[in-house]
């Protein structure tokens, strides 16, 4: 167990190869070889779980391996407070999301096979803790992604697919810029830790066309991540990706993908150069309430229940946000507010938990709609509650989870980015609550309208959802209760990262007022 | 050195002029069916010469036949490129379809020349020499690109290579002229000093001819706005001339450019020291914008290609830029990049070329259309072909990320003044990804789905495999390749 990181990345990887090795017409093997290489990570991320340290801020199961000297690039993983819980959630959906492409049939070797190659990516992402390992992973998910929006996607799949693709490099080669700007002014090297460490003193004075480099570097280094949330204006992609994806890759897509744009500012803006988070806080926050109008009305305007649920995700992303630009009240100039800066930093960590769960739940259950009716247009069902029960009963627990309705696991981190962030952006703030009016109506309308009123004659057939869909949903639901009711251990889990990440931040601050 | 004394450290040339002559006279006895040997005859010659070039790169960098080349490890390594690409277009020579129709005897034996061409354009330090190599290698190539004379595309190729040929050749003459004129010795070394003790006054003089002698390097490296020719002469071509154009002279080519700006106009401290930066003018600026405006071009042409070989063809005008992108810098760190870039580009691209090969042999064509469907009709084929656009793309975990980051990492470390370069160099690698993965779409999304899967013959997959290896695995390790470099990246430099 001493190389349990590696095992996550390469279990995946070697079940990738394993799969296309297997013969084409064995689909069920192909399935349950899958679901065993997915559940196996599962296993090992729970007991990297267990044997993780909560109590520990800094990075803990450190595996270092030399790679290229010459350019000073090593093999680094690590895992903290900050990417355990997402390295979890990886492990859950994945497995999940195996069972939830079970009726894939175009292809299914490759399908699986590309499937697990996006797994290994997103995990590698979240534990890698050299530069160039980290840039190789997060490309490394992009070909997955492609080929199964474009192969294994709706009637729009080839623009979405290249779309997605081309946005997302382009926000990739901003980030390779920063990147190796950040190489050499702190001394050549790749090493994550160590350009933490080495950063805000090597950038202090540096200019880059007359800017500050550190400015620069961060808004390049953003913009990457900012593609992957995405933020406001950087979202025209998802709606598109998401609406043409199959179920399992949009469960995906939601539940991991955008986490790591929120991820990546966190580890990479806010871990080495915390001094120019002060600076773009009041753009964060402000971004953070255009993605929680932007996506909010958007949600409101859709017809098609999937886009609905892709939108939801922009107005989700924005609360993260907000949250995650609070972590500027422990700044002495904002008053020190620490106390603050956790609610806000906890609830933005929090909040990319719960949406990864919660969003998840919500494109199975429209897969599942999807997967009888062959539509998703809103206005193209109705009555659906007295035909399908469990279906409408699960889908209520969704939509109100999404809605942030208290008892569910979102509102304690939404609650939580808007504490966090009412000291120091009072006015945005008091804006952003109207996301939280159009959150619920737009839920609320959409599902008056496919469950309620008289039963549309072309469904009275429709089949209740089944043991297998349960099987996915469920567990997602629980968890979602479950911190609903009691966040104390997930907070617990990642206070001890957060509050050194905070007290990074609000050191820069007093430094730089001295 | 003087030359009887010289000819022991041109073993390599020697035995590369004794297997022409071998293949010229193999030509002889062999019937029209058989033409295959003189590859044979060529490749094995060409093994041998690479092991003596290997064994020459120990020797200390010296000059040869009273400074007119020099033998140095930068040459050595330049030839081993050379080499590898030549021997991989042999070997794909013998099942391009194309040739079928000909006698392959002239063919191989051309080729030959042209590699002995190539080798001197690497390491000429005369320009009387410089010129004679680049017409050795031009005049081949001319013949090489019209040679299926039934085809009147590839005699288009050909006559239309020879025009352009010959004028920027011409030009290039001119300037070497007025280099001549001004420094009053054609040995680089010799120029080199006099131009850096130039006044002023001979500025005019001095900027023609840079702008001139650019002209024929650009040419050779397909420039813009010296690229003109490139398409069309890449079109016409036989594929594997087109594939084997589009790498060994480009390397020559480079490299011939590296050691002129080195040694003759400036020295390694880049692009504003010595005689070209006595003229003012800023020359970093002038052949950045020249290398952007080159990718840019390449990029945006290759979107509206119908043909996939055309397509190739814009993309190495590109792939072009990228390198050229270093040479602003002009630092120990930008050849470096260069010749990784140059080495890890012959792989993949060699690699695209013989897939179209194989597709065209299989189909008849060679546009997008006859791709359609083929992930699925030729799983490996379509696979390779996946990763050989990956790594054009730049993408990890892949080879060409590796040369664009050796790129970007240079200027990135040469300063902020040549920031903009890597911006406009990673904007240009996004724009790519668009024309690079239509061919992944058309091979996978695209088309009707058929399962009669069908494997390319062991000859075609061996070549396959041989650059499709390298173009992943230098991707993830890449440290013999950056060792062997940086081993290479040593000058002969005249002794003051």
């Amino acid at each position: 167990m001493e190389n349990i990181l590696s095992l996550l990345i390469w279990i995946p990887i070697l079940g990738a190869i394993v799969v296309a090795f297997l013969p084409r017409d064995k689909d069920n093997l192909i399935r349950y070889t899958s679901a065993a290489v997915t559940g196996l990570q599962f296993v090992i991320a729970i007991v990297l779980w267990r044997k993780f340290d909560p109590s520990d801020g800094s990075m803990q199961f450190m595996e270092r391996y030399e790679w290229i000297p010459s350019l000073n690039i090593s093999y680094i993983l690590g895992v903290d407070g900050l990417s355990l819980p997402m390295v979890l959630l990886t492990g859950m959906l994945f497995f999940i999301g195996v069972f939830v492409s079970w009726n894939i049939k175009k292809a299914v070797k490759g399908y699986f096979s590309l499937y697990l190659l996006l797994d290994a990516g997103v995990v590698g992402v979240f534990l890698s803790l050299d530069f160039f390992l980290f840039y190789i992973f997060w490309e490394v998910m992009l070909l997955p992604m492609y080929f199964l929006i474009g192969m294994w996607g709706g009637p729009q799949r080839e623009y979405a697919a290249i779309k997605f693709f081309l946005y997302t490099l382009f926000g990739s080669v901003l980030m390779l810029i920063g990147i190796l700007g950040l190489y050499f002014t702190c001394g050549k090297t790749f090493d994550i830790l160590l350009i933490m460490e080495r950063a805000p003193e090597a950038l202090n004075g540096v200019l880059w066309w007359g800017m500050s480099a550190a400015k620069v570097i961060w808004v390049l280094v953003f913009i990457g991540f900012a593609i992957k949330v995405p933020v406001f204006p950087f979202h025209t992609w998802l709606p598109l990706a998401h609406v043409e994806a199959p179920t399992a890759i949009s469960v995906l897509l939601a539940g991991i993908l955008l986490k790591l744009g929120v991820y990546g500012i966190i580890r990479v803006n806010y871990g080495i150069m915390p001094n120019e988070v002060y600076w773009f806080a009041g753009g964060l926050a402000f971004l953070g309430l255009v993605n929680v109008i932007w996506g909010g009305l958007c949600a409101l305007a859709q017809t098609d229940l999937k886009k609905l649920v892709a939108y939801s995700s922009i107005n989700h992303m924005g609360y993260s946000l907000l949250g995650m630009a609070a972590v500027v009240a422990a700044g002495a100039m904002n008053g020190g507010d620490l106390k603050a800066a956790q609610a806000g930093l906890s609830g933005a960590v929090f909040q990319m938990f719960n949406h990864g769960t919660i969003s998840a739940m919500l494109f199975i259950l429209v897969g599942v709609v999807y997967e009888r009716a062959h539509h998703r247009d809103i206005d193209g069902f109705g009555g659906l509650a007295s035909q399908m029960p469990v279906y409408t009963g699960i889908t209520a627990l969704a939509f109100f989870a999404g809605l942030g309705l208290p008892g569910f696991s979102g509102f304690v981190s939404e609650a939580m980015c808007f504490i966090g962030a009412f000291p120091v952006f009072r006015t945005i703030v008091i804006l952003s609550t109207i996301g939280i009016l159009l959150n619920a109506a737009y839920f609320l309308w959409a599902f008056q309208r496919v469950f309620f009123g008289k039963l549309n004659e072309k469904y009275k057939d429709m089949e209740e959802i089944n043991g297998l869909e349960l099987f996915t949903v469920i567990p997602l639901a629980v968890i979602t209760l479950f911190f609903g009711i009691y966040p104390g251990p997930y907070l617990d889990l990642i206070k001890a990262t957060m509050d050194q990440i905070i007290e990074k931040v609000a050191f820069v601050a007093t430094y730089a007022a001295l | 050195m003087t030359n009887l004394q010289s000819l022991e450290f041109f073993i390599p040339e020697l035995i590369l002029t004794i297997t022409i002559l071998a293949a010229l006279i193999t030509d002889l006895f062999v019937k029209k069916s058989k033409t295959n040997m003189i590859g044979w005859v060529l490749g094995v010659g060409l093994v041998v010469v690479g092991l003596s070039v290997h064994n020459l790169s120990s020797v200390p960098p010296t000059t040869l036949f009273l400074d007119m080349i020099v033998i140095d490890p930068f040459s050595s390594f330049m030839k081993i490129v050379i080499i590898l690409s030549t021997l991989l277009v042999i070997v794909a020579s013998w099942v391009n379809d194309e040739l079928e129709k000909y006698r392959k005897g002239e063919y191989f034996t051309i080729m030959g020349i042209m590699v002995m061409g190539l080798f001197l354009m690497t390491s000429s330090v005369d320009i009387i020499m410089l010129y004679i190599s680049i017409e050795v290698v031009s005049i081949m190539s001319f013949v090489l690109a019209a040679y299926l004379k039934l085809d009147t595309r590839s005699n288009e190729a050909g006559l239309k290579y020879v025009i352009y040929g010959a004028f920027s050749s011409g030009v290039m003459l001119f300037g070497l002229s007025i280099v001549y004129g001004l420094a009053g010795s054609t040995n680089y070394f010799a120029i080199q000093d006099t131009l850096s003790s130039l006044d002023g006054s001979a500025n005019p003089a001095l900027i023609m001819a840079l702008l001139m002698i650019f002209a024929g390097f650009g040419y050779k490296i397909s420039s813009v706005p010296f690229h003109f020719w490139t398409p069309d002469v890449y079109e016409g071509s036989p594929s594997t001339i087109t594939a084997y154009l589009s790498v060994a002279p480009k390397a020559a080519g480079f490299a011939m450019i590296i050691r002129f700006f080195h040694q003759v106009f400036s020295d390694s401290i880049g692009l504003t020291s010595n005689a070209i930066g006595s003229t003012d003018l800023p020359w970093p600026e002038i052949i950045g914008v020249l290398a952007v405006v080159t990718m840019t071009m390449g990029n945006l042409v290759a979107i509206q290609q119908k043909s996939i070989k055309r397509m190739l063809a814009y993309s190495s005008i590109a792939h072009a830029g990228y390198m050229m992108l270093a040479l602003p810098v002009l630092s120990m760190e930008a050849v470096e990049s260069v010749m990784i870039y140059l080495f890890i580009y012959v792989f993949m691209n060699l690699g695209a070329f013989f897939i179209v090969i194989f597709v065209k042999n299989k189909t008849g064509g060679e546009s997008f259309e006859d791709f359609e469907g083929l992930g699925w009709k030729m799983p490996i084929v379509g696979a390779f072909m996946t990763l050989f656009m990956l790594s054009l793309t730049g993408l990890p975990p892949t080879a060409g990320f590796v040369g664009k980051l050796y790129i970007f990492k240079t200027l990135v470390g040469a300063g902020s003044e040549f920031l903009w370069l890597v911006v406009a160099g990673g904007v240009n690698s996004v724009i790519s990804l668009y024309y690079y993965f239509h061919v992944v779409k058309v091979m996978f999304l695209g088309g009707k789905r058929s399962d009669v899967i069908t494997y390319p013959p062991s000859t075609m997959f061996g070549l396959m495999i041989f650059t499709a290896v390298p173009s992943l695995l230098l991707g993830l390790y890449w440290n013999p390749l950056a060792s062997w470099v940086k081993d290479s990246l040593v000058f002969y430099t005249q002794v003051m």
